[in-house]
């Protein structure tokens, strides 16, 4: 019995954190439900989960919280259509934080990063390889998936075009910007649930560009505007971001 | 090329703790020094304050080559290899893509990482997983890359701990060879190394 309440106490304080753990979790929970909105318009919807994995765990993971959004939402065929860009966005948005912790967390507690920064490229330059390799690796495969699960949940097919480009396009911007809260998070504990809180703000901007992008060509308004800001907005995040990580990182390292 | 390191009147803190000051060593190509001192003397940490991770409190260290000063950036990325307590070493890949990785990045040749490879007997674990591989097949593993690309300064962090005596005395060997073809060793040990070796302590 004892030995119960010394562990209970030991868990009670590690789960608090003097003070800092719940922040986490009620951070993670408003980031979350203020994503939402911007996305689907002002559905009510209820989502969360971050793990770690690769690729196919991204899939994976954007393939259940494609299916299971409409579920929240009721699954009445126009209510779920005008849903469906925005909930694959989002989807898209929350798949891409998944991979997001192995990127620099292994390396650092392995001891690569030393080897990484004391090779023959400047750690900004193996920022950026890092983050191209998770956008080859995990971006590109959740935008072929964004299509399709859009136009499950009852999109027009003629958006499926725009839809891959805007998500290609995005998941660009959301590897390099989710690089920053990698870095970042490096010796920090549960790493994964802090990439999402410092992440999922900065994710804000694509998922509503991207999803106001799609939404305008299916009102048939002009979604040239939309596109080009996600561009714009990923082209920024791929040259500011490697300077930021490679700083986040020599900091973890010293 | 890095042909000598001086480290001058350095201090190094962590947190609010100064753990050494007015530290100041020169060490010339062909030469190894044995860094001694208690568990927490700063050991770990004056290798990576030369290897440019910690930034120094106080003093400075300097590379120089056959015609002065190196750049301390460039001297670090070419000319120094750092082997620490971790093999950076990803578990779910095979012996022989990890070797190659680490050799390529860090300058040498696939020549080169199979020489590596027979040179340290690594020829039967190169198709087996890392995480396979027992700690001191992991540190034979991580110590090829030091002899397959050519840097001149090796700082080391206690290298020999996981290796059984033969092996000791055949990393000496290499470690010989490496010093007569001009080369640096810096090593923190708290065994002494296998070949003739000055000591600096550290702390005392």
């Amino acid at each position: 019995m004892t030995g119960f309440l010394v562990l209970f106490r030991r868990e009670l304080a590690l789960a608090w954190g003097r003070g800092g753990g719940p922040l986490l979790a009620l951070a993670f929970f408003a980031c979350t439900a203020t994503l939402l909105p911007l996305a689907v318009g002002s559905q009510p919807a209820r989502l969360a989960a971050v793990a770690t994995g690769s690729a196919w765990l991204a899939l994976a993971f954007f393939a259940c919280t494609a299916t299971l959004l409409p579920l929240a939402v009721g699954s009445q065929p126009a209510r779920l259509a005008a849903v469906a860009t925005g909930s694959a966005w989002l989807a898209l948005a929350l798949a891409s934080l998944l991979s997001l912790e192995r990127l620099f967390a292994q390396d650092y507690e392995d001891g690569a990063l030393d080897l990484l920064a004391l090779g023959p490229a400047p750690l900004e330059a193996v920022a950026f390889a890092k983050c191209l390799a998770q956008w080859l690796a995990a971006g590109a495969p959740l935008a072929f998936a964004a299509p399709l699960a859009a136009i499950a949940l009852g999109a027009s097919t003629a958006l499926a075009p725009l839809i891959f480009v805007a998500a290609l396009a995005g998941g660009l911007g959301f590897s390099f910007t989710g690089g920053i809260g990698a870095a970042l998070s490096l010796g920090g504990r549960r790493g994964g649930v802090l990439i999402a809180v410092i992440v999922l703000p900065l994710f804000a901007p694509p998922v509503i560009f991207g999803a106001g992008a799609v939404e305008a060509m299916a009102g048939g308004l002009d979604w040239r505007t939309g596109l080009m800001l996600l561009c714009a907005y990923s082209l920024a995040a791929v040259a500011l971001g490697p300077f930021a990580m490679a700083a986040a990182c020599r900091n973890a390292l010293s | 090329m890095i042909s000598s390191l001086h480290i001058e009147d350095l201090a190094v803190d962590r947190g609010d703790r100064r753990l050494f000051a007015g530290f100041g060593l020169d060490l010339r190509a062909g030469e190894a020094v044995a860094l001694v001192g208690r568990n927490g003397a700063g050991k770990t940490s004056l290798l990576r304050a030369v290897a440019g991770f910690v930034r120094p409190a106080a003093g400075r260290v300097r590379f120089a080559g056959a015609a002065g000063d190196l750049d301390p950036d460039e001297a670090r990325s070419g000319g120094v290899h750092l082997l620490g307590h971790h093999d950076g070493l990803k578990t779910t890949r095979t012996a022989w893509e990890e070797l190659l990785f680490q050799v390529r990045w860090t300058g040498g040749s696939r020549a080169g990482a199979e020489a590596a490879r027979e040179r340290l007997d690594l020829g039967p674990l190169c198709d087996l997983e890392v995480r396979k591989l027992s700690a001191g097949q992991r540190r034979r593993l991580a110590l090829a890359r030091l002899v397959a690309s050519p840097r001149a300064l090796w700082l080391l962090d206690e290298p020999l701990a996981p290796l059984d005596a033969a092996r000791r005395a055949a990393f000496g060997a290499l470690m010989a060879e490496h010093l007569a073809g001009g080369g640096l060793i810096l090593a923190a040990v708290h065994d002494p190394l296998p070949i003739a070796a000055r000591e600096a302590e550290i702390g005392a």
